[in-house]
């Protein structure tokens, strides 16, 4: 086996399962280099497939490498890494080990040359997220990580019975011969089976709530991870399987007003967050579906500027919460005093989801609305920009003032340990060196295509619109005043309706159990006693008769005798 | 004036006063701005100086405003999945 067979993924797996037998610098030495060693490989493989195995009569390419795949393989080794740093001393043993397997998983997608090796890591990836999510150890986090895994269960059966679908049509379960809206049209159930079970992954409508219910539930290390892989590998499978799928706009469209509308709403301030991963992977998807390769190259870089600055923003939210205990805005504020590395690097990230100028967002962002202008689609367009300034109101500056600024709660925790303030500096100066030279990124996206963001038009568009978005904030500030809600969505038919269906259904079963159950006994009871009347101590058939009666009955009997043998 | 002094400098009312001017400034130069740079104006509008401006004010607002109201219907309070 040559270095290029080796999945990179997989030493992130081997890693998880050896972490548990580790202590000391071992195991800070284990999650620090695992992810290096796995970023070492996704560029030692080339393009084309490199291992491949026969199943069942099915060809799989466990291997196949091109830019894209190592596009993505590079952030999510990356975002191991710096997960891996900010958590190092503070998550639980379980929790690093099953961010390393996710981590893994979700390499393991990118780097997959068959539908089949897409389901099986895609499972995996469900599989380590959920234990991520209950590392929280809190019966919140145990009952969101069953509805989580619920949901992306379903996802994978959609996905599963697309893929047959697909087998059936096509004879083969290569990914990424082309678009598969294009090779098994629109007509066969196969194309929206599978559309169904990447969309859900990438937080898509009806099914957004799982993203913001489960997330926030995590521990305050779980989150950095979490936020990274899932919707990032379903915006990479979307990417590969259904580019210039126009529905893909309309989609992508939604999730962005979703997010925006759902975060301003919102009083957590992790789940804002969440929220603000819904709205940012709309981008990405309104990209796929606008399927230029101005379009599709800006998506790919959005989700690499994305998976850091989300990231920088979690650790900013999970170094509050780590330090304080606190996740709702209404507690929280005036933190920029005491805790001022968190602030800046929270401002820093912040500013980078707005992409602002100078900053990873901006490098990236505008090439999605500049496909969108390219190709004349002037609504897209406008509502694009407008979802520009939603961004900086809903995530952009709403976060960092509600959490640091606004009011003093008189809270005044310091900064988080080294390894945190580490982790967060490292992605602060990512954020901003990728904003300041985007060169070194636009080297790495998958399609050859020149685009220049720093142009007089492209800086003044977005400050003038993210700046007026920062006046329409703080003149408006008093009709955001926080309030102790959460906003009901999709999943209240689940949680509430199904909930309460199913309990209703529960005591009528039980009622009508009770009922049956009494009507059983009681003709038990006469059948019962009917028995007695005849078999009992005293019954008819059971009783002791005296010598009289049994002489008589002889006598009788013997006399019918008598009659029957002379007839 | 005396308990401003306990307070951090950055939030005693004489810098947010200070601030906002200096916020104001800057609103005022990126719209001069657009008079410098040529906007390729893709479509009708936005190949005006001040497009963006007026528009990232009041999509913002409509989104406040829109957001608010979704709210009087969606709201419902943060223990509603508790019981």
């Amino acid at each position: 086996m040559t270095v290029e067979q080796i999945p990179p993924g997989l030493v992130l797996i081997v890693g998880a399962a050896l972490l548990p037998f580790l202590g000391g610098w071992w195991r800070s030495a284990l999650v620090l280099l695992a992810p290096l060693a796995a970023l070492w490989l996704v560029w030692q493989i080339p393009d084309g497939a490199t291992l491949t195995t026969d199943f069942m009569g099915l060809d799989m390419i466990v291997v196949k490498g091109d830019k894209l795949s190592r596009l993505f393989g590079t952030i999510f080794c990356i975002m191991a890494f710096a997960g891996g740093l900010f958590a190092l001393r503070q998550a639980r043993t379980i929790e690093l080990s099953a961010a390393l397997f996710y981590a893994g998983s979700a390499i393991g997608v990118v780097f997959a040359g068959d539908l089949i090796t897409v389901f099986v890591f895609w499972e995996l990836m469900a599989l380590g997220s959920t234990v991520v999510i209950w590392s929280a150890d809190t019966e919140a986090a145990r009952r969101a990580g069953m509805r989580y895994v619920m949901i992306h269960l379903l996802g994978g059966v959609l996905l599963m019975a697309g893929i047959l679908d697909f087998v059936i049509a096509q004879k083969s379960i290569a990914f990424g011969a082309g678009p598969i809206h294009e090779m098994l049209t629109v007509n066969r159930p196969g194309t929206w089976l599978i559309l169904a079970g990447f969309l859900i992954n990438a937080g898509a409508p009806p099914f957004s709530a799982w993203l913001p219910d489960a997330y926030p539930e995590s521990s305050p290390t779980g989150m950095v991870f979490l936020s990274a892989f899932t919707t990032k590998t379903a915006v990479y499978v979307l990417w590969r399987g259904f580019q210039g799928f126009d529905v893909l706009i309309w989609i992508g469209l939604f999730m962005v007003f979703y997010g925006i509308i759902y975060a301003l709403l919102e009083n957590d301030i992790r789940r804002i967050l969440a929220y603000s991963i819904v709205n940012q992977v709309g981008f990405m998807v309104c990209g796929i579906g606008i399927g230029t390769y101005m379009a599709l190259n800006g998506a790919a870089a959005h989700a690499f500027t994305h998976i850091i600055y989300k990231a920088l923003l979690l650790m900013s939210a999970g170094s509050v919460l780590y330090m304080t205990g606190k996740r709702k805005c209404t507690d929280l504020g005036g933190l920029f005093q005491s805790m001022p590395l968190t602030c800046i690097c929270g401002i820093v990230g912040a500013l980078s989801i707005s992409s602002f100028p100078l900053t990873s967002g901006f490098v990236s962002k505008s090439m999605i609305s500049q496909g969108a202008a390219d190709q004349h689609l002037a609504v897209v367009w406008f509502l694009l920009a407008a979802a520009s300034a939603g961004v900086f109101l809903h995530a952009g500056i709403k976060f960092p003032w509600f959490v640091f600024f606004q009011k003093d709660s008189g809270l005044r925790p310091p900064d988080p340990p080294w390894n945190m303030r580490l982790a967060m500096v490292l992605f602060a100066a990512l954020c901003i060196g990728i904003g300041v030279w985007p060169e070194a990124l636009y080297a790495l996206l998958p399609l050859d295509v020149k685009f220049k963001p720093y142009t007089g038009y492209h800086v003044v568009e977005m400050l003038q619109l993210l700046l007026f978005s920062g006046l329409a904030f703080f003149v408006l500030l008093p009709f955001m005043k926080r309030t102790l809600t959460i906003s009901l969505d999709v999943d209240w038919f689940w949680r509430r309706l199904g909930a309460r269906l199913a309990h209703a259904f529960t005591v009528r079963t039980n009622r009508a159990r009770g009922l049956t159950a009494e009507r059983l006994q009681d003709r038990m009871a006469k059948a019962l006693e009917a028995v007695f009347h005849l078999h009992g101590p005293k019954g008819i058939l059971a009783r002791t008769w005296d010598t009289g009666t049994t002489t008589l009955v002889i006598v009788g009997l013997l006399a019918a005798y008598l009659v029957v043998y002379f007839l | 004036m005396d308990d401003d002094q306990d307070k951090h400098w950055l939030v005693r009312p004489r810098t947010i006063r200070r601030l906002w001017i200096v916020f104001a400034a800057v609103l005022a130069l990126t719209v001069v701005a657009g008079l410098f740079v040529s906007l390729p104006g893709h479509f009708k509008w936005d190949g005006e100086f001040w497009f963006f401006a007026l528009y990232g004010f009041t999509t913002c607002a409509a989104m406040v405003f829109g957001a608010k109201a979704l709210g009087l219907i969606l709201k419902r309070p943060d223990d509603y999945y508790d019981d």
